[in-house]
């Protein structure tokens, strides 16, 4: 891989990752989208240099690049649509329901941080328990 | 041996499972038990002490070695018969326990049965694994009984008390089996000790699986959880917390001390916590007032008798150790059934409210006199035996701290013998003290009902076991003398004897049994003097509160931790993830980086370069939403172009079709949006985002360049020179992406037209869920050239999307490029006439094209196997179309054809998702309802 690529695909890693961590359905699709770029781009460069299209035939089979990671990126792209057109439908649905596509905190996890501690205290006495208090049965 | 088990465990769960319906007589049922371990092992009993250990095998995976391997030699004979023996007694004794229509004693028979089955498992186990799951399914079975009162918070703390400290302990354990059966190179145990490994690693294996053993026979620091578990009821005390299950540990050490007790730190270790359990568990004993709690930290002391001997590992000291195991299952048992009938009769075990019992009482009585004399040692009784044997063994032994052993084992027996005497003392009402004793907790004596000979049966029987063992110790003296010889082969053990004659230990069993009555003669002192000595001490933490103190601040830390990293922020919770997996690989990337490679392959690189570039950072700065999708769609026209110049003319197409179809997407949805972003991040975020957003660029940067420059390693003979050789005489195509697509790889195809359907339907179901009006802005105002050029342009795109379908196959193209583009024509008439004009020109419906496709896919894909082939076996046709000449296609054309549909079907979903109001189509309602639902 060259530098060249190298670094878009940094970059699209980048802008990526900045946007996934935003509260806006919209950005998180579009980072989405620019992972789903780069990842694609990684898969590409993974298989060599470039090369003649893998059509056997038209060239000898030693110039032709590498079909394997092509046809992983081909379901890769298909993919990465149908997750935007899902994650899409989300921010949309958010919007009808609160007027927004912001991610709100996890209602589940802000309960449990907010929970007590809780759990067996142990008898409170010295741990030698007598006749009593020990099983009635 | 392997029916027996499944017989415990089967026995078990019936019993369990029904519940109070038996009533006390689920005791009975569950005796079957028992007595089928006993009328297995008494027919065999002959060849094991012959010295012919009963095997058996069940091979689970053969490559890793993994097997269930049971063993029945003379050692697991003696613990099976403890097991047997002893749970037969239990369950007859638990019949006069447990009164009519007592809840919940159903569960309890039902979980003793399945216990005793995992303590069978785990003394027959001869692999070091399946022991650990029957170790750890003793401490949960342990747990669930002793906590089988679920209404009393004592009973729920002991439980888990017992089940943190052993099954905490037993995890420890499994690293140091684990670190034992790797260095030694097998899990088999009698492989182990035969060739045991030596070394640093098994050094700590063996220090960890001490502290398995120490924790499961409650030895000091590990033993408050025992005196806690006696909230149990008494059956389940005699039978788990005395006899059998805290004998696990004991057990393990016997097995292994043979060959390791020579390896740094084993003596030291074993011997120095074994004399302080045996010790300290005799003192505390000395001071209870509570009967059964006596007995519990005399089973302490007693562990840690037991924990010496076999620990030393030196043979004399584990003949002894057999003896002792016997012995003290027969007395301590039978000491637990005479309490169990003393607060059966009198509701209490507090010695200072027994005033005597009449003469009903004999057998409890003599139970608790023999019982309690072979505890304390006393000749003629078994106990006097083992006694003798561990001492005489111990003044022979040749190791260093043999001495420290007959130290430890003197003090301890003049503890042993002071309680054992105190106990007695009590149950004769000789105890009484006038401060415990007031209206509601009366005196109790002569007036109490006698219990049912029934009721003291059982503990009367393992009573005059110790004396008929005692007095005709050859009564045991082969099975003991062949069970040493499987602890250490090369034993010459010699027969157990009552009268050994004339030495140092009888002399020491004198001191002993002189120093106890003068002890037990001045019992008020001694109490004098051991509150005295407690004042001081009662002030330092106990072990019992240190783990709960321990256990409330893990909880506090726990809680801590949760609240700082489980906080409820998706962003930061992603900040996290990405973070870390930056940083993870970046070290061992950078170092696999040799030299920098080129700038660029060619300069067409780097118009598209800057473009991608431009347009991936335009998106995370622009305001407006439109915008930021737009800079999306640049950066993948960008892309498209780049998989031009790499050579990959299928990615290319997909690439162009999807920027398109998506950008048509994004312009639905975000006219609904507010035109621009706000951000509400907290200020101390936003730095934070940027630092992490970069560490992903430079740690992508590192790993791409390092993992581009590995691949020139591999061999020429990769995957995909294989599949490029394979493809036409295999595939029967050219096109070889297609032909991985449809043919090498389809099983994966199907995988993820499968998924774009679940996309669909989900992107139907959420966005579809109100109606709502057209919106002005959906489509172009209606004119007639835009709608005939659009319908012109559908027909021909529709054509170019067909022959990508067919040709797809030697061609460039496809199913997923041939529905895009299909997709692409969809579009267009969506945007000339909104989604009536779809439905006009297109009357299925999108779930069926989705649905059809797929179905189409499944069906090739299983042709093949209905017909004998493997899964996606494509076959050739050629066929004479008219137009098209000769067809020449293989049967892989319909599964892309499936592909193809699944592709339209999903662009035709987020047109009826994110489209204009579908109200005016005439069928729509009722399909719509199927889908919202």
């Amino acid at each position: 891989m060259s530098i060249v690529l190298a670094l878009v695909t940094a970059v699209l890693f980048a802008c990526g990752s900045w946007l996934l961590m935003q509260r806006r359905l919209t950005r998180i699709v579009i980072g989405i989208g620019l992972l789903g770029h780069g990842a694609n781009l990684l898969l590409i460069t993974a298989g060599g240099p470039a090369g003649r299209p893998p059509l056997i035939g038209a060239d000898p089979i030693d110039s032709l690049s590498d079909p394997l990671p092509q046809a992983l990126a081909l379901t890769a792209i298909v993919i990465t649509f149908g997750v935007t057109a899902f994650l899409l439908a989300l921010g949309y649905r958010s919007w009808q329901i609160t007027t927004d596509d912001a991610v709100e905190n996890d209602i589940e996890d802000t309960m449990v941080a907010r929970r007590e501690a809780d759990g067996p205290e142990g008898p409170v006495d010295d741990g030698e328990p007598t006749t009593s208090e020990i099983g009635e049965m | 041996m392997f029916p027996l088990l499944i017989l415990h465990v089967v026995l078990g769960a019936v019993v369990v499972a029904l519940g109070d319906r038996l009533g006390r007589r689920a005791f009975a049922v569950a005796a079957i038990a028992p007595a089928a371990t006993l009328a297995w092992l008494i027919p065999q009993l002959g060849g094991i002490v012959d010295g012919d250990p009963v095997t058996s095998s069940i091979s689970w995976v053969s490559g890793l070695d993994l097997a269930l391997e049971l063993r029945a030699d003379a050692f697991s004979a003696v613990m099976l018969l403890l097991v047997s023996v002893i749970g037969l007694a239990v369950c007859a004794y638990a019949l006069g326990y447990f009164g009519a229509g007592k809840a919940g004693v159903g569960r309890l028979a039902g979980l003793m049965t399945i216990f005793a089955g995992s303590m069978s498992g785990l003394v027959l186990s001869d692999h070091l694994l399946s022991l650990f799951v029957f170790w750890e399914l003793t401490s949960v079975t342990s747990y669930l009984l002793i906590g089988n009162d679920d209404t009393n918070p004592r009973a729920r703390d002991a439980g888990l008390q017992a089940l943190l400290i052993t099954g905490s302990g037993g995890l420890v354990m499994l690293a140091g089996l684990v670190l034992l059966g790797q260095s030694a190179g097998t899990y088999r145990l009698s492989e182990l000790v035969a060739s045991p490994p030596a070394g640093a690693v098994s050094t700590t294996a063996l220090m960890l699986v001490l502290i398995g053993a120490f924790t499961k026979s409650a030895q000091w620091p590990f033993s408050s959880w025992l005196p806690g578990a006696m909230v149990a009821p008494t059956p389940i005390s005699t039978y788990l917390h005395a006899a059998t299950m805290v004998k696990a540990g004991v057990y393990l050490v016997a097995r292994l001390a043979p060959v390791f007790a020579t390896t740094a730190g084993w003596r030291p270790v074993v011997l120095a916590v074994g004399s302080v359990t045996m010790i300290v568990g005799g003192w505390r004993a000395l001071r209870q007032v509570d009967l059964k709690v006596l007995l519990a930290h005399g089973t302490v002391s007693q562990l840690g008798f037991m924990m010496i001997l076999v620990g030393a590992g030196t043979y004399g000291l584990a003949q002894a150790a057999v003896v002792v195991l016997l012995a003290h299952g027969a007395f301590k048992a039978a000491l637990f059934m005479v309490v169990g009938v003393i607060d059966h009769q009198t509701h209490t075990r507090d010695i200072r409210r027994l005033a005597g019992f009449g003469p009903g009482w004999g057998s409890v009585k003599v139970t608790a006199v023999l019982a309690a004399a072979s505890m304390a040692g006393v000749p003629p009784l078994l106990g006097f035996i083992a006694k003798e044997k561990a001492l005489l063994s111990a003044i022979d032994g040749h190791f260093i701290g043999a001495w420290w052993v007959v130290a430890a084992i003197v003090v301890g027996s003049v503890l042993t013998f002071s309680y054992s005497a105190r106990f007695v003392l009590g149950v004769f009402g000789r105890l009484t003290d006038e401060s415990a004793v007031d209206a509601e907790h009366p005196l109790v004596g002569p007036e109490v009902a006698v219990p049912s000979r029934a009721f003291t049966a059982p503990g009367l029987i393992l009573a005059v076991f110790s004396l008929a063992a005692g007095l005709a110790p050859v009564l045991v003296d082969s099975l003991v003398a062949e069970a040493t010889r499987s602890l250490h082969p090369e034993a010459k053990p010699k027969a157990v004897v009552l009268w050994a004659g004339f030495n140092s230990a009888l002399a020491l069993s004198v001191i002993v049994i002189a120093v106890g009555v003068v002890a037990a003669l001045a019992g008020r002192r001694v109490e004098a003097a051991q509150t005295a000595f407690h004042r001081p001490v009662a002030k330092l933490p106990t072990a019992d509160r240190s783990f709960w103190v321990l256990l409330q601040s893990v909880l506090r830390a726990a809680k801590r931790t949760t609240r700082i990293v489980q906080n409820g922020s998706l962003p930061i919770y992603l900040m996290v993830i990405l973070g870390v997996s930056a940083l993870a690989p970046i070290v061992p990337a950078a170092t696999g980086l040799d030299e920098l490679p080129v700038f660029a392959d060619t300069w067409l690189h780097i118009p598209l370069a800057a473009l991608i570039v431009a347009a991936a950072v335009g998106s995370t700065i622009v305001h407006r939403r439109i915008a930021a999708a737009l800079m999306l769609g640049a950066a993948g026209y960008g892309m498209a172009g780049l998989y031009v110049v790499q050579g990959a003319p299928d990615l290319a197409l997909t690439q162009f079709a999807i920027e398109t179809l998506a950008t048509v997407l994004f312009v639905l949805v975000l006219q609904v949006l507010p035109r621009t972003f706000t951000d509400r991040s907290a200020a101390v975020i936003a730095p934070v985002r940027i630092v992490v957003a970069a560490a992903v660029g430079v740690s992508v940067f590192v790993f791409s360049l390092a993992a581009s420059q590995s691949r020139a390693d591999v061999d020429q003979a990769s995957i995909s020179a294989e599949m490029l050789e394979r493809s036409v005489p295999d595939g029967k195509g050219a096109n070889v992406v297609n032909v991985i697509l449809v043919d090498f790889r389809g099983l994966d195809t199907l995988g993820e037209i499968t998924v774009l359907l679940v996309a669909g339907l989900g992107v139907v179901a959420l966005a579809r869920t109100v109606h709502r009006k057209r919106l002005e802005t959906t489509s172009l105002v209606p004119s007639p050239v835009v709608d005939a050029s659009a319908r012109v342009l559908f027909a021909s795109i529709l054509a170019l999307s067909i022959y990508f379908l067919f040709a797809g196959h030697n061609q460039p193209g496809g199913g997923f490029v041939g529905g895009l583009t299909a997709g692409a024509a969809i579009s267009l008439l969506y945007i000339a006439g909104g989604n009536p004009a779809v439905r006009r020109l297109l009357p299925v419906r999108p779930w069926t094209v989705l649905g059809g496709g797929l179905l189409i896919a499944v069906v090739t894909a299983i042709v093949p196997i209905l017909l004998g082939g493997a899964v996606l076996e494509h076959a050739l046709f050629e066929a004479e179309l008219p137009l098209l000449g000769k067809i020449k296609t293989t049967s892989a054309l319909p599964f892309d054809i499936g592909v193809f549909l699944v592709v339209i079907g999903l662009v035709l979903m987020a047109y009826e998702a994110f489209g204009d109001d579908p109200e005016d189509s005439e069928d729509s309602a009722g399909s719509r309802a199927v889908v919202t639902s």
